[in-house]
């Protein structure tokens, strides 16, 4: 099913806040859209974004793979995105990260065996004061979590494997 | 001390339209649209002495009237981009006081006549946009947003973007080419955004936080809010505390408050009582900083801490202390520089690339001393040479670790970060 078919008011609304002239405006906000089935953004959503805003498929998949927050291939259900930069770093973000590897035996970019979970290490998330941290992004959007520990992300981990579903704060 | 920028720690649910209105919120731009003709506005903007929060600290009033008159229509675009490592105050902002800053995006876009309005997130602040889209909508019902403003032909609308994982659309140019549709590189400059911006119309970009300061400097003047902080540095600004303090977190102070107090008075001193060993003042991009008494009792204004040899920049204040080698600061700054450049120009692009190299030698054990001589060398290389600023702040940390800090860089130091 095409995003127009699928997402037909979403649409409509996002074309609406960039001068008609200027649709290739909504191409970020599109693809937005698309990853909300699945988490990236598949081949024929690219396809038909681009025509859409009347510019080649090239062009769309330039976006995806400049932009971190598209992705272009299937991973985790739940890509847990840690920050290690500087200030961070200086609050135990790595040896937070390398902790969480180790509990769910998996290296920084792979995905648990459940497939629930993708671990990546991220650039700053504008939460220094908060480290240890990451996002949760997923099909429904992205969710911090702050002022984390090992145990607390365990069970996070836990609550959205029974749930399937995001996990309020 | 009352807060005029994090309002909502002296106020409780100032987030809620109904609170903000009663406390005076968007009185100053009903002000402005019956009473004020555009130009006043700016002008007001401009005696206040407010300067941009995001970094540079242009004069926003003097951006404000560069806006070519000629070309229309014009734009303004709220830079809610923060992704400097160790900033995290406009976040803040946006969550708990939401309307303080549409107002202000409000009362900017009278100012230089635009009808549409942009807010400009990172995609990581998905949450604070989704909110922002509820209060927007909040403020077209009580019609305070939308179509003949308080009886007048003055109409606006303002809409968020999504950014998507790019430190780089922080940078004016490069957010114009995101707000297109196209990935986010920077443009050449000049022309610079107020003659040829978003679609190649004029537009006036400013930083979140200066635009929350704008509403209380139209509702209580300019020479008010000048004799607020330093002569050289109007008005009272956020500092993002973070690294190794107690309290680490966003404090708004005048300019001019020292680090020491900023350190130690609010942010409860270091952990475990340690000494600070260096200071960064804003964020990853900055000069690294030896920290004696003298530093310490700097007052943190741009001109005063120019003198150290550094910039205050968004004023995001990393601190170190001696459990942290400085050659692992400079592996992580370079890292999220090499990470985020965008591959436009040479410079940048191969530089970072390269630093990056040669630090995974030198904490490989290969040739230290050499290795450290050629990544200072690599990084002078690189200075005044890229496109935008990107490449150069790549260098400070570089340069400034090395020449203040050779002992960080030896065989024996490398690779020992925590005690």
């Amino acid at each position: 099913m095409s995003l127009i078919e699928k997402y037909p008011q979403e649409v409509k609304d996002i074309f609406a806040k960039y001068p008609p002239e200027q649709k290739r405006s909504a191409v970020m906000p599109l693809l937005y859209l698309a990853q909300r089935d699945g988490g990236y953004a598949t081949r024929e959503a690219m396809q038909e974004i681009g025509d859409m805003l009347e510019i080649t498929v090239t062009d769309v998949a330039s976006i995806v793979g400049f932009y971190t927050l598209f992705h272009d291939k299937k991973e985790g259900k739940y890509r847990m995105q840690v920050c290690t930069d500087l200030s961070c770093a200086l609050r135990g973000a790595d040896e937070f990260l390398s902790s969480l590897c180790e509990n769910l035996q998996i290296k920084v970019g792979e995905t648990t065996e459940d497939g629930l979970i993708t671990i990546e290490e991220v650039k700053c998330l504008a939460g220094c004061d908060k480290a240890p941290l990451f996002q949760l992004q997923s099909e429904d959007g992205i969710e911090y979590h702050e002022d984390m520990t090992l145990d607390k992300t365990m069970e996070l981990i836990e609550a959205l494997k029974k749930s399937g579903r995001e996990v309020k704060k | 001390m009352t807060h005029l920028l994090l309002r909502h720690r002296d106020i409780p649910k100032i987030d809620q339209l109904e609170i903000y209105r009663k406390n005076g919120g968007f009185d100053a731009f009903q002000k402005a649209v019956k009473t004020m003709k555009p130009e006043e506005v700016t002008g007001i903007v401009k005696a206040s002495g407010l300067r941009g929060r995001g970094g540079a600290g242009f004069p926003t009033g003097v951006k404000w009237s560069y806006m070519d008159q000629k070309n229309w229509p014009h734009y303004v675009i709220a830079n809610a981009d923060e992704s400097e490592p160790g900033t995290f105050k406009d976040r803040e902002i946006m969550e708990r006081n939401p309307f303080q800053f549409l107002e202000g995006v409000a009362i900017c876009s009278f100012a230089v006549g635009t009808k549409d309005a942009y807010i400009y997130l990172r995609g990581e602040f998905w949450q604070a946009a989704a909110f922002l889209d509820e209060r927007i909508k909040e403020l077209e019902k009580a019609e305070l947003l939308g179509d003949n403003l308080f009886g007048t032909d003055y109409c606006l609308r303002i809409h968020t973007h999504l950014g998507a994982g790019a430190y780089i659309c922080g940078e004016e140019t490069a957010m114009l080419e995101s707000m297109e549709g196209k990935r986010g590189q920077p443009r050449l400059r000049p022309p610079f955004p107020p003659s040829y911006g978003l679609y190649g119309k004029p537009t006036v970009i400013n930083n979140v936080e200066t635009l929350t300061n704008v509403p209380l400097i139209i509702s209580k003047g300019a020479e008010w809010y000048k004799a607020l902080g330093t002569e050289d540095s109007a008005g009272m600004k956020i500092f993002s505390l973070s690294g190794r303090v107690n309290k680490p977190g966003n404090y708004e102070l005048p300019f001019g408050t020292t680090f020491r107090e900023l350190i130690y008075e609010h942010g409860g001193g270091i952990i475990n009582d340690r000494p600070v060993k260096a200071i960064m003042a804003a964020g990853a991009s900055s000069t690294i900083i030896k920290v004696n008494d003298k530093v310490l009792d700097t007052p943190m204004d741009y001109a005063s801490v120019r003198t150290l040899g550094a910039d205050l920049g968004s004023a995001s204040v990393i601190v170190i202390d001696d459990t942290f080698s400085i050659e692992k600061v400079i592996s992580k700054t370079v890292e999220f520089f090499k990470h985020e450049s965008c591959g436009k120009c040479t410079p940048c692009r191969e530089g970072t690339y390269w630093m990056m190299h040669i630090i995974e030698r030198m904490e490989a054990g290969e040739d230290v001393g050499a290795n450290k001589e050629l990544l200072s060398s690599v990084a002078k290389q690189m200075q005044n040479k890229c496109l935008c600023a990107l490449g150069e702040f790549a260098t400070m940390a570089v340069v400034s670790g090395i020449e203040k800090f050779p002992e960080d860089f030896t065989a024996a130091r490398i690779g020992g970060d925590h005690e």
